[in-house]
């Protein structure tokens, strides 16, 4: 396999690798033999740790699964309040009038700088001492709310570039045949924007997936990771709950990338399109969550490995 | 009104979250340009163990790699980073969980600047008869951080905003600080705009002043 960053690799090029290859797998046994030393020193290694997961269903229909569907009703729900609220936000930053445009930049920006643990914080505090919701459902509501608020404005900020990136003609033809603002918004700009975003809008899901955790650590929410930790409290196997935990997160969050990287690809090919799709890129770089960057861009990337010789 | 503030260390505890994010942006730097020669490196084992590493740990949420560190690491296997006082330790742990979490979204921002350079640039490189070690740290590498400088920018953001997860394993920071005055004062919004205005201060100067350094570095093409 080539690169454009290196030659056709000859004898003495081959040897080299494979010297290399020797020794970084010489480093990586080490690695893996000192943590599999440091597992076994301690006995974590031991059948009876991780025998839950294997045999029986107990482990999954007392803790993981009821744990994975809070998880995913507190994304689920977070999307669902947020897409609209932040397709609003966004279009109001892109209003003719300062009173509209000014107030959406502010919230928007505000909320973006705020780490979404702080914001489920005050949720948390703010529905104990102003609402009755009973302090079971408090933790839910709390991270709902702070789900909503950072990623409706980080939303916003995708419409936003959604819509900038559509192709100039098509609000002025818009305009040419004589559509008011609203209808050019509502009727040209938006519904092809909606399509733009949409591996952007995938790659989010997973933020907000990764932040539910965030409740169940720090807000009681009996999210995966706290039920895990509740588990781990009964078989007395932290290392193997929190080992199950991440494989479920990653198979979760992996899908949802890979499905993303599909649907930008998709979209891109697709001939009834504009050509202007936001990927995953472009949601990294203006939530600032680096969310998934994966830069396999339009452009001729000598980063890409299969060689790009344009 | 303010009065309670006194009671607290509000600077000492967002001095906490500047260490935080300092500390663990200069080992993520150094860490995720590794990961990112690796994966661009013509030594296919490297290559693929760079990129299942990042694969594997972007899609994991910081929140569990930040509680194994001190669940799994400090507690059960008894690793405790050459600390004997437990503030101490549970700082470092953060430190480390956060460099393994964010080194792999650095990685991916070097690689989106590696992406930038011109492949001219490379086969020049190459044509004068460069090594890859030389293609990369000579030629490539030094355009692709000054077009890289944006996209870390935000890495460094957000990095910033993930310090509040060491609240999980009690480092003292921003936001363990915040959950601790609402518990003990009754002035919520007074609390939550004093602490929302903390990393307002921190986050904004920090987008601005990189994004025109960014504008200033950029390879002009």
């Amino acid at each position: 396999m080539t690169s454009v960053l290196y030659d056709a690799q000859g004898p003495r090029a081959k040897r080299r690798n494979v010297l290399y290859t020797a020794v970084f797998l010489v480093v990586l046994a080490a690695v893996v033999w000192w943590v599999y030393k440091a597992l076994d020193d301690k006995g974590q290694l031991a059948w009876a740790l991780w025998k839950p997961f294997f045999s029986g269903t107990e482990a999954y229909s007392t803790y993981i699964w009821p744990g994975l569907r809070n998880t995913l009703k507190a994304a689920a729900l977070a999307m669902v309040i947020a897409l609209p609220l932040g397709a609003v936000l966004g279009m109001a930053r892109l209003s003719d009038h300062v009173w509209v445009r000014v107030p959406a930049a502010v919230v928007v920006e505000f909320f973006r700088a705020i780490p979404v643990l702080v914001l489920m914080i005050f949720g948390l505090a703010l529905f104990a001492q102003y609402t009755d919701v009973s302090s079971d459902d408090r933790p839910f509501y709390a991270v709902v709310t702070g789900l909503v608020l950072y990623n409706a404005s980080v939303l916003a900020e995708i419409v936003r570039a959604g819509i900038l990136a559509l192709p100039k003609g098509q609000s002025e033809a818009a305009m040419a045949i004589g559509l008011r603002k609203n209808q050019v918004m509502r009727l040209i700009l938006l519904p092809q924007a909606v399509t733009t975003m949409l591996p952007a809008i995938v790659s989010q899901l997973v933020v907000i997936v990764k932040d539910t955790a965030l409740g169940g650590a720090v807000l009681t929410y009996p999210e995966l990771l706290a039920s895990a930790n509740t588990m781990s409290g009964y078989y007395g196997n932290i290392i193997a709950s929190l080992a199950v935990v991440g494989v479920i997160f990653v198979v979760i969050n992996f899908s949802l990338t890979s499905f993303a990287s599909w649907l930008e690809g998709r979209l891109r090919r697709g001939r009834k399109s504009t050509g202007a799709v936001l990927g995953a890129q472009a949601v990294a770089d203006i939530a600032g969550t680096a969310a998934d960057a994966d830069p396999a861009g339009t452009a001729a990337g000598i980063g890409d490995i299969d060689g790009v010789r344009k | 009104m303010f009065d309670f503030l006194g009671r607290y260390d509000v600077l000492g505890a967002f001095w906490t979250t500047v260490q935080l994010t300092l500390l663990s942006a200069v080992g993520s730097l150094v860490w995720g340009t590794l990961l990112a020669g690796m994966r661009v490196g013509p030594v296919p084992l490297m290559r693929g163990f760079g990129t299942a590493y990042v694969n594997i740990v972007r899609n994991i949420p910081l929140t569990v790699i930040i509680l194994f560190s001190s669940l799994g690491l400090s507690q059960t296997l008894g690793i405790t980073l050459g600390a004997h006082d437990f503030k101490v330790q549970g700082f470092r742990l953060a430190v480390l969980g956060l460099i393994l979490y964010t080194s792999a979204f650095v990685c991916e921002a070097i690689r989106s600047g590696i992406n930038t350079v011109p492949v001219g640039q490379a086969e020049a490189a190459r044509a004068i008869g460069l090594s890859f070690t030389q293609v990369l740290g000579l030629i490539v590498l030094p355009q692709a951080f000054r077009a890289a400088i944006g996209p870390l920018t935000n890495v460094l953001i957000a990095l910033t905003k993930n310090t509040t997860v060491a609240a999980a394993i009690g480092v003292a920071e921003a936001a363990f600080l915040m959950k601790e005055m609402i518990e003990n004062e009754a002035q919520l919004l007074v609390i939550s705009a004093v602490i929302a205005f903390g990393f307002v201060c921190l986050t904004l100067p920090t987008g601005l002043i990189l994004g025109w350094v960014g504008k200033k570095m950029a390879v002009k093409r």
